[in-house]
């Protein structure tokens, strides 16, 4: 093995929270920071929605847009973006990273690691949709790749399989690229987005959304020739098309997460962290869709900005805080981030998801059976494709020796 | 070097043509092609060798140690094994030597192991051993409980069947042998000489080989012998995620019943666990689809074999047809009379039997009058490594240094390099679609199935193939 090379601190992955994390970093002078990043262009997923959505309200930019100024910002304060280059696993001390890129293999310690390894959509055989395994079959991330990127040709007829935000915009790359959108096709009984953006592909455009129905077999040899549906009542139907679009269901890209041996929390199946985003393992760090596939770009980025403070602390001397309190959470809450409550690191808030849709919901935080806290929720707040928060002003009321906190609808 | 897919065949006769470039008929091409002599077609329906039974199957190399004794089956796995262990090391063709375990899950089964143990011997393998639940646990930690001990059988051992084809076919073309693809055969006759009529035209041939798997029995009709029926037999199975393979270290097998091998959990060579097959039998030979019943009985019984198996993601999911013929052997016949000789019924032992078989039948058709000629050793070849045991180009440094391509890298789940898509597409027999890359470089087969790679795997592809 190669002598490592020493950074400050070293960030794996130029999406939004990486590059926001770099930024912060370098402008508030933690020394040299160095982002890897295994593709050819830094910026993430946004690199490739060419949709808007991006930016804040006052000034909406596309997801390319976005990219572009999050990476400016970066380099504008410093920070060092290496593209090409992978992270490939971890090296004997506590935050060594070999890595290989067209220069050949390197070994980087740093003082600080920030994981911001992203998120990625299950593809079909992660789904365990049976049938055939003809072209044609795509993930959102590959088709916005395909179209906006490289300007590959798609089918004529395409179905979308789900029917939240991802999904629609799927939808808009296939208009682009020419297909027809056959229908979007969703377990729920009904979009997991926005009513307008819903009855606007519906009544607008005529993209059917088949609800409780739920796609059950691919058809056909070398290229997709339909896809099977079943419907709740037990009806199954053929769509004929030679495109399928899995869109969602998004996990974490937690490999370089485990095989640092860091604990993961079972909701996210992202790395286990505490408010100030210190991972298992002591010098780690993590932010963003790594943590909680997948929430909005300005999310996670907003996470690495905060993640670089306590990298901040961290490179100035503070302790690296012990495992902590797990945060729980039960059905129909999904998963809640930060997850694991250690002293004096309060995040802002938590995020937290629900997998049904609850009507003037009420959490409760309760740690061994002791109340912690109640909190009502706005109406209307609590569906499953948007984000619920909820405040952290318990965390001083919770037993650093006791069993795990566990959020809950009831 | 001749690889055509397209166009008129020659109009000259060859001396023997070759039916089926799956993993068999390409070994029997490569070992014809030794005799420089020799004029020699390989023919094949699709569009790349090894298309059939050969890409999708438990990628086992096996010690045929549960053969039936004294068949020919049981004697070229137990040739082949040798054989193809020593071609893969000289020729980059990725081998971990696992050893298998035989679990007993129940008194009778547990009674059943010295039997087998028995039988192996018979078959020529004679370092099996019976192991107690201690040491079975102790060598398979994440084995679910309950098991009762195991047979182990050290000798078998995981392989790469797309190399192994791959490595064949490109040997015997190196050697002179034309391959023709997309060339099915449509009708057979013989009239002193084979006259093969194919979807590109008319061959010729002095002798002829059947190696064409699921269809071996039509040709052999087609040349008026009814000695058996392919009933595809479809086995599907689930690939598991890299970060599975740290729970299984041997090749796991139930004990073998009535009903067949049944379903196993095997490491692959390229980081997976594998689990299955399911045996259904069919009418059709295209049912390669998996289904929803045959995947939760898999998992279903992987549950049972390894529980922390299931609650990883799975990456891939596929499904083989192997030519089961009702006869518990190789049907493997020479017709002296008509210069030919039919190599059917060749299951899934077939890619371990495959050099045995190519030796065999190149015996068969000196019987059929077929003047092989001098040999002359082909040149020695060299597959790309896929094997996760072996370094992989990305790992080295060397490499990296005289070519910065392969340390860009592509496909980031498998780690696949630029420079690796690019030797795919410029060697001898060059992929013709994304499912053939697939298969020489590993792109597209990880985790994330094309989700970060997918639009830049295929740019690559039709940039360096002009399609």
């Amino acid at each position: 093995m190669t002598a490592a090379r020493h950074v400050d601190v070293l960030v794996v992955g130029a999406g939004p929270a990486g590059l926001a994390a770099a930024a912060r970093l370098a402008a508030a002078g933690a020394g040299r920071v160095e982002v890897l990043e295994r593709e050819t262009a830094p910026g993430g997923v946004p690199r490739h929605c060419a949709h808007g959505g991006f930016g804040t309200w006052t000034r909406p930019l596309t997801g390319p847009r976005y990219a572009r100024l999050l990476t400016e910002a970066a380099e504008r304060a410093g920070a060092t973006l290496r593209t090409g280059v992978t992270a490939l696993d971890w090296a004997s001390g506590h935050a060594v990273l070999g890595t290989v890129g067209p220069g050949g293999p390197e070994t980087v310690a740093a003082r600080a690691v920030v994981l911001a390894t992203g998120a990625r959509e299950r593809p079909r055989a992660a789904r365990l949709v049976p049938g055939t395994r003809p072209a044609g079959v795509y993930t959102t991330g590959e088709l916005q790749q395909a179209v906006h990127l490289y300007g590959q040709h798609i089918g004529t007829r395409a179905v979308v399989a789900g029917a939240e935000d991802v999904s629609y915009a799927a939808a808009g790359t296939l208009r682009a690229a020419g297909a027809e959108v056959v229908a979007l096709v969703t377990e729920d009984p009904r979009a997991r987005t926005g009513r307008a953006r819903a009855q606007a592909a519906r009544l607008y455009r005529g993209i059917p959304l088949l609800t409780s129905a739920t796609i059950t077999e691919l058809l056909g040899r070398g290229r997709l020739s339909g896809v099977r549906v079943r419907h709740r009542d037990g009806r199954t139907t053929v769509l004929p098309c030679d495109t399928v679009v899995f869109t969602g269901d998004f996990v974490p890209d937690h490999e370089l997460a485990r095989r640092g041996g860091l604990v993961l929390d079972p909701g996210t199946r992202g790395p286990a962290t505490d408010g100030a985003w210190h991972t298992s393992r002591p010098g780690v760090f993590a932010a963003g869709s790594l943590l909680h596939a997948v929430e909005p770009a300005r999310t996670a980025a907003l996470e690495g900005a905060r993640a670089a403070r306590a990298v901040l602390d961290h490179l100035a001397g503070a302790p690296w805080p012990g495992p902590g309190v797990p945060v729980l959470v039960s059905a129909p809450l999904r998963r809640i981030t930060p997850n694991r409550v250690t002293p004096g690191t309060p995040p802002e808030h938590h995020l937290l998801r629900t997998g049904a849709p609850l009507s003037r919901p009420v959490l409760y935080v309760r740690q061994d059976g002791r109340l912690l806290h109640r909190a009502r929720l706005g109406p209307g707040a609590a569906v499953p494709h948007r984000a619920l928060t909820l405040t952290a002003r318990w965390h001083d009321r919770v037993d650093p020796g006791g069993g795990p906190v566990r959020v809950s609808t009831g | 070097m001749t690889v055509t897919a397209a166009g008129a065949l020659p109009a000259t006769p060859y001396d023997v043509a070759v039916v089926g470039a799956g993993v068999v008929g390409c070994a029997i091409a490569r070992e014809l092609a030794r005799h420089p002599r020799l004029r020699i077609a390989l023919i094949e329906a699709q569009d790349d060798v090894g298309q059939g039974t050969s890409k999708a199957n438990t990628a086992i190399l096996h010690t045929g140690f549960d053969a039936t004794p004294g068949t020919l089956e049981a004697r070229l796995v137990h040739e082949g094994h040798t054989l193809l262990g020593a071609y893969a090391a000289r020729t980059g063709i990725p081998v971990e030597r696992t050893g298998a375990l035989l679990v007993a899950w129940d008194a009778e089964q547990l009674a059943a192991l010295p039997r087998l143990a028995e039988k192996a011997a018979r078959n020529g393998c004679h370092d099996t051993g019976l192991l107690g639940p201690e040491e079975l646990y102790a060598r398979e930690p994440h084995l679910g409980p309950g098991a009762l001990g195991a047979l182990h059988v050290p000798g078998e051992s995981v392989v790469c069947p797309w190399t192994t084809t791959l490595a064949y076919a490109t040997q015997a073309v190196r050697a002179g042998a034309d391959l023709h693809l997309n060339t099915a055969v449509r009708e057979a006759g013989w009239d002193g000489g084979h006259r093969l009529t194919t979807s590109r035209g008319t061959l010729y041939a002095r002798h002829l080989v059947n190696a064409a798997g699921l269809h071996a029995d039509t040709l052999d009709r087609a040349l008026g012998h009814d000695d058996f029926t392919v009933t595809p037999r479809r086995g599907q199975l689930l690939v598991y995620d890299k970060f599975a393979r740290s729970l299984v270290r041997h090749i796991l097998l139930p004990v073998p019943t009535a009903l067949g091998k049944g379903v196993l959990v095997a490491p692959t060579v390229y980081g997976n666990v594998l689990l299955g097959p399911t045996a259904e039998d069919l009418d059709d030979k295209h049912a390669t689809g998996s289904t929803a019943d045959g995947l939760a009985a898999l998992r279903e019984k992987g549950r049972r074999v390894l529980p922390a198996l299931v609650e990883e993601e799975v990456t891939a999911v596929y499904a083989g047809l192997r030519a089961a013929t009702g006869h518990e052997d190789y049907r493997i016949t020479a017709h002296p009379g008509q210069a030919y000789v039919t190599v059917g019924g060749i299951r899934s032992t077939g890619l371990t039997a495959s050099m045995a078989i190519a030796a065999h039948v190149t015996g068969l058709l000196a019987g059929t009058g077929l003047d092989l000629g001098p040999v002359r050793e082909p040149e020695p070849v060299t597959v790309p490594n896929l094997g996760e045991a072996f370094p992989r180009p990305y790992q080295r440094a060397d490499l990296i240094a005289a070519d910065p391509e392969y340390g860009t890298l592509v496909c980031h789940c498998e780690r696949v390099s630029r420079g690796e898509i690019r030797d795919a597409l410029a060697s001898t027999i060059p992929p013709r679609g994304l499912e053939g890359l697939r298969r020489r470089t590993r792109a597209r087969a990880g985790r994330c199935q094309g989700f970060y790679c997918g639009a830049a795997v295929r740019e690559l592809f039709e940039r360096g193939t002009g399609s």
